[in-house]
């Protein structure tokens, strides 16, 4: 029985064990996003469910990335036949609510369905607090990534993408991160910076 | 039953189901048609097949955007084909989708950096192994001094 | 109560194999041999318990018994008797258990037919072959155990995965599947008890493990085959390989075992290459366990993967200690293993042996370094890369192209040696072949230089394994003037080994033609239609009939009816590609329709309708020669039931079965 070479064989045979035991430590389905800390992809999207005021924005309207500057914004990507858009819908249009009349913007881009089953959705889940737009051919929906749906994007007031967001939001996580973008004076309560990612 | 209503009936049945993954990823099938038949262009056509090709679904398991039959795909190959039709080259339109969804969009691994193991490894396995049996043939033949 | 019974039956066999592993050892080293009964009575114990554990879950699910959690998982009342039959292994714990009982299959044949053999080394291999049982034993009574009583008890189950109810080869796969995953424990039992045994240094083991190899690689070749077929017909893609990780892992340990079935001739004729065979016979089954952690541990995202849980930290630790207890054993014992080469000259079929081995190992290594890449990837960089289908097609495809060509120079190269003049006479004749189908396929479009290289080889190969088949008969002929039919039906039965090997190889020819045919003369083209207009595509054409619904107990099904148009728009067939919209899923499955010919299949997917049924967009794709894969296949397998049929190689054995094999033929061995 020769020990040498045994191990020489196990240190060869060791970095592989090492490997296996490293792919439990991260989810082989996530997918990182190169977007966080870029400037938001531009976007022109057709408002067709306009929110409750004071968020409102008519049906036909034109919402672009470009409006929302000086804000912070958070893009939410839906679709009435995704399940677990249903767990954030209250958390996101509350929220929303919340910060009404703070430079702070939310908009649902519908990806790959129609306004018609889209509104009635919005209907069953008892309105919906901010406009909601069309994205034709998911031209906007490629330009941010997005693989699926929830996907929940947030802009800060210069138009940086701060944040991304793959599945359900929950109402803390939007409220620390949008309270970290605000301006400190408008933003009330302080955020400690290890928010800020 | 009449089609429009059992097809209706399946369509928005199937959509109103309740995804178990916390991150639902797309109807595979529309319920409208589908674009039309072969475009005029099949120069471009073909350029956008082969970019697709090295293009990965994002919605399927390891398919490329060319293969796929998801709505996603579709959309991809759409904006593919624009952009290869407003002159940009290959290279551009690749980079642009890994602007958007990181290097995994690519179907096959930039020769950069530690990629470049992966594409040597197999090139030196084959000349390397050939050496060595040359090698090994050469010296089990070198014994012969006889005529087996 | 079923339930209840079985899991017991399963603890019970956790603590048998446990006695069987530990009393083998001890009845060796104090020269009590009669406590090897024991080992054997384990087995034999082991498979009566699995079976009962087994059974019961069949009945279980026959019997949507949904008190068990199993059941309750993947059973539905709605689902067709065959898909809630062979549900048994279409999740999770029930493939565990489908494994644990064919490894008690394979155990109880192995102590079967060998357990007359003096001397340590059966009992060893007994012994390896209950460890790894008893691994899939503590899964089954532990984190797999499919017998978790339910309360309270459910009315109904989901059904098995809507994508596995899809089609019946899904009754077909999996099974041979895991008779040759399972399969190729057995080789593995051999070497480790050749090396605890001390026998390492004879060739015995591997006389032994032959035909345990060729028989767990002629149902590995058939399920990768059928796997091919099953996606080619559900997915809708019209592709029958993706290069995802699980196929990938169904392919390496084929690879090494096809590798391990050549250099074995060189092992017994030559008595050289002994460590290196032994090698890729632990290889093969490292390999196997390998592919079965990679689907259950959920640490690479495919579309094979079952749910995982903390089953994956099992399979760690049971890979880990494979792993590692092998390297020790055989780097520890090289030295002894090791046998001097000597070859009788570069002009051999040993050398192409060399050559064929190599290349095999070549691509193993570079699909199984691709395979685990992202892994590293992100492990290094942190980074999320993709390795998919162009790299493989890029770095693994050439050195497939190669093995092409040498499978058309070694049967053409005696054994030993021969004349470089000799050589090249033999070597000759099947150019012919290779420069008609290369020119065929260059005529025909192909630009690619694989693409053409690959008809030109195969081309080459087919004649040359043809030209075997003739020499021989022709020689019989003159000889004993046997008519040809004789002759041929003589000629198999004088060295099954050999002309069973040279008809699998023909079979491979054929998957590589329909491969390589298919890959480069695929047309598609996708189009909406209304009903009364056509579609036509390389020269088929196909007419929308209508769009239509019907109601299934467990789906709803959305089709559309497309007639097929010869000369004359004669409608010479129908296609009906499908939508099954599965009460369950939010997921309709899109099941394209297939229409086969010798040419080719026509392929046909529906893409999108109309809720009115005005209209239907269908994909059509023509795939040339893709039959010849499925064909292909089935004559791989035949090749391999051949080459079964013969007794032990040329080394004899010290095994007193040995003495009633027929010996192989006179000096013209495989």
């Amino acid at each position: 029985m020769n020990w040498k070479r045994a191990f020489i064989a196990v240190l060869i045979g060791a970095p592989l064990i090492a490997l296996f035991a490293y792919g439990f430590s991260r989810d082989p389905a996530a997918i990182p996003s190169p977007l966080p800390g870029h400037d938001a992809p531009a976007f022109a999207l057709t408002v067709f469910a306009p929110g409750e005021p004071p968020l409102m924005r008519p049906a036909g309207d034109t919402i672009r990335l470009a409006d929302l500057a000086g804000k912070v914004s958070v893009v939410n990507f839906w679709a009435s036949w995704c399940g677990p858009c249903r767990a954030e819908h209250a958390a996101l249009s509350e929220t929303a609510r919340h910060y009404a009349g703070r430079p702070a913007q939310f908009i649902g881009v519908l990806y790959n369905d129609r306004p018609a089953p889209a509104t009635r959705w919005i209907a069953e889940m008892g309105g919906q607090s901010y406009p909601a737009v069309t994205d034709n051919e998911s031209r906007t929906a490629i330009d941010y990534g997005v693989y699926g749906v929830p996907e929940t994007f947030i802009v800060d007031a210069t138009g940086r993408i701060a944040y991304k967001h793959v599945g359900p939001i929950s109402a803390e996580v939007l409220r620390q991160w949008i309270d970290s973008l605000l301006p400190k004076a408008a933003a009330g309560d302080t955020t400690p910076r290890a928010l800020l990612r | 039953m009449k089609l429009a209503t059992l097809a209706t009936v399946a369509v928005v049945t199937a959509a109103l189901r309740v995804a178990s993954p916390a991150h639902a990823q797309g109807v595979e099938a529309r319920s409208r048609p589908g674009t039309a038949a072969a475009p005029s262009d099949s120069a471009l056509e073909a350029r956008t097949t082969a970019v697709a090709a090295t293009l990965r679904c994002p919605v399927c398991q390891g398919e490329s955007i060319q293969d796929s039959p998801s709505e996603l795909a579709k959309q991809m190959r759409a904006v593919v084909r624009d952009r290869l039709r407003s002159g940009e080259t290959p290279d551009q339109v690749k980079a642009y989708f890994v602007s958007r969804y990181g290097e995994w969009i690519l179907l096959e691994p930039t020769m950069t950096g530690l990629n470049i193991l992966l594409y040597v490894l197999p090139v030196v396995l084959v000349i390397g192994g050939l050496a060595l049996v040359a090698f090994l043939v050469r010296r089990w033949t070198a014994s012969n001094s006889t005529p087996v | 109560m079923i339930g209840f019974l079985a899991h017991n039956a399963l603890l019970v066999s956790v603590a048998v194999v446990a006695l069987g592993v530990v009393i083998t050892p001890v009845a060796i080293r104090t020269g009590r041999r009669e406590w090897l009964q024991l080992t054997y009575g384990a087995v034999y114990t082991n498979f009566l318990l699995v079976s009962i554990a087994t059974m019961s879950m069949v009945v279980a699910l026959v019997t949507h018994d949904f008190s068990v959690s199993y059941v309750a998982a993947v059973g539905s009342r709605s689902t067709p008797l065959l898909f809630t039959v062979i549900s048994l292994w279409g999740a999770l714990e029930g493939s565990i258990l489908f494994w644990a009982w064919v490894l008690a299959l394979y155990a109880t044949a192995v102590v079967w037919f060998h357990h007359k053999r003096p001397g340590n080394l059966v009992p060893y291999a007994a012994m390896t072959l209950l460890a790894v049982a008893a691994f899939f034993a503590i899964l089954l009574v532990g984190p797999a155990d499919p017998f978790l009583p339910m309360s309270p008890v459910p009315a109904d189950g989901p059904g098995p995965n809507t994508l596995l109810q899809n089609h019946i080869l899904m009754a077909v796969h999996p099974p041979l599947l895991y008779l040759g995953y399972v399969g190729m424990s057995v080789p593995f039992a051999f070497a480790m008890g050749a090396i605890f045994s001390n026998e390492a240094t004879s060739n015995d083991w591997s006389v032994l493990s032959r035909r345990w190899m060729l028989a767990s690689w002629g149902f590995l070749s058939a399920a990768i085959i059928a796997g091919m077929w099953w996606s080619y017909e559900v997915l809708g893609w019209g592709g029958y390989w993706a290069w995802d990780p699980v196929e990938n892992a169904s392919f390496l340990p084929w690879l090494t075992a096809t590798a391990y079935l050549h250099s074995v001739m060189v092992q017994e004729r030559r008595n050289m290459l002994r460590l290196w065979t032994l090698n890729l016979c632990v290889a093969t089954f490292v390999l196997t366990i390998l592919g079965t952690f990679l689907t259950r541990s959920g640490i690479l995202s495919s579309v094979h993967a079952f749910t995982t849980g903390a089953i994956g930290y099992y399979f760690l630790g049971f890979i880990a200690v494979v792993l590692l207890t092998t390297l020790v054993l055989v780097a520890g014992n090289s030295e002894r293993i090791h046998t001097k080469g000597k070859l009788g000259g570069a002009a051999s079929r040993e050398t192409v042996f060399l050559l064929n081995n190599l290349f095999l190992t070549a691509v193993m290594l570079t699909v199984l370094v691709g395979t685990l890449y992202p892994l590293v990837a992100e492990a290094v960089r942190g980074v999320k890369v993709s390795v998919g289908e162009p790299f493989f097609n890029r770095m693994a495809v050439p050195a497939m192209v190669a093995l092409i060509f040498l499978m058309g120079v070694g049967p053409a190269l005696p054994w030993g040696s021969t004349t470089w003049a000799d050589a090249r006479k033999r070597l000759y004749p099947p150019l012919i072949s290779a420069l008609i189908l290369g020119s065929v396929a260059v005529i025909a479009g192909a630009r690619g230089i694989y693409s053409i290289l690959a008809f030109a080889f195969v081309g080459y190969a087919a004649m040359g394994n043809l030209r075997e088949y003739w020499i021989g008969m022709r020689a019989r002929h003159r000889a004993h003037g046997e008519g040809w039919a004789t002759a041929l039906v003589r000629l198999v039965k004088g060295n099954r080994r050999r002309y069973g090997g040279y008809l699998a190889h023909i079979g491979a020819l054929f998957v590589a033609l329909g491969i390589t045919a298919s890959s480069t003369f695929r047309t598609e083209r996708e189009a909406t239609l209304l009903p009364g207009e056509t579609l036509t595509v390389a020269g088929h054409t196909v007419r929308l009939k209508n769009v239509w619904g019907r109601e299934e107990p467990q789906r709803s099904v959305i089709g559309t009816t497309l007639d097929v148009l010869g000369k004359n728009n004669a409608v010479i067939g129908t296609i009906e590609p499908r939508m099954n919209y599965y009460h369950v899923s939010d997921q309709p499955v899109p099941t394209p329709d297939v229409r086969s010919s010798v040419r080719g299949d026509l392929y046909v997917n529906l893409m999108a309708f109309e809720t009115s049924g005005a209209n239907a967009t269908v994909k059509v794709i023509v795939e040339p020669l893709v039959p010849w894969i499925w064909l292909g296949g089935l004559i791989i397998v035949i090749g391999a039931v051949i080459g079964l049929f013969q007794g032990q190689g040329r080394l004899s054995s010290v095994s007193a079965n040995a003495a009633s094999e027929e010996p192989s033929a006179g000096g013209t061995g495989p």
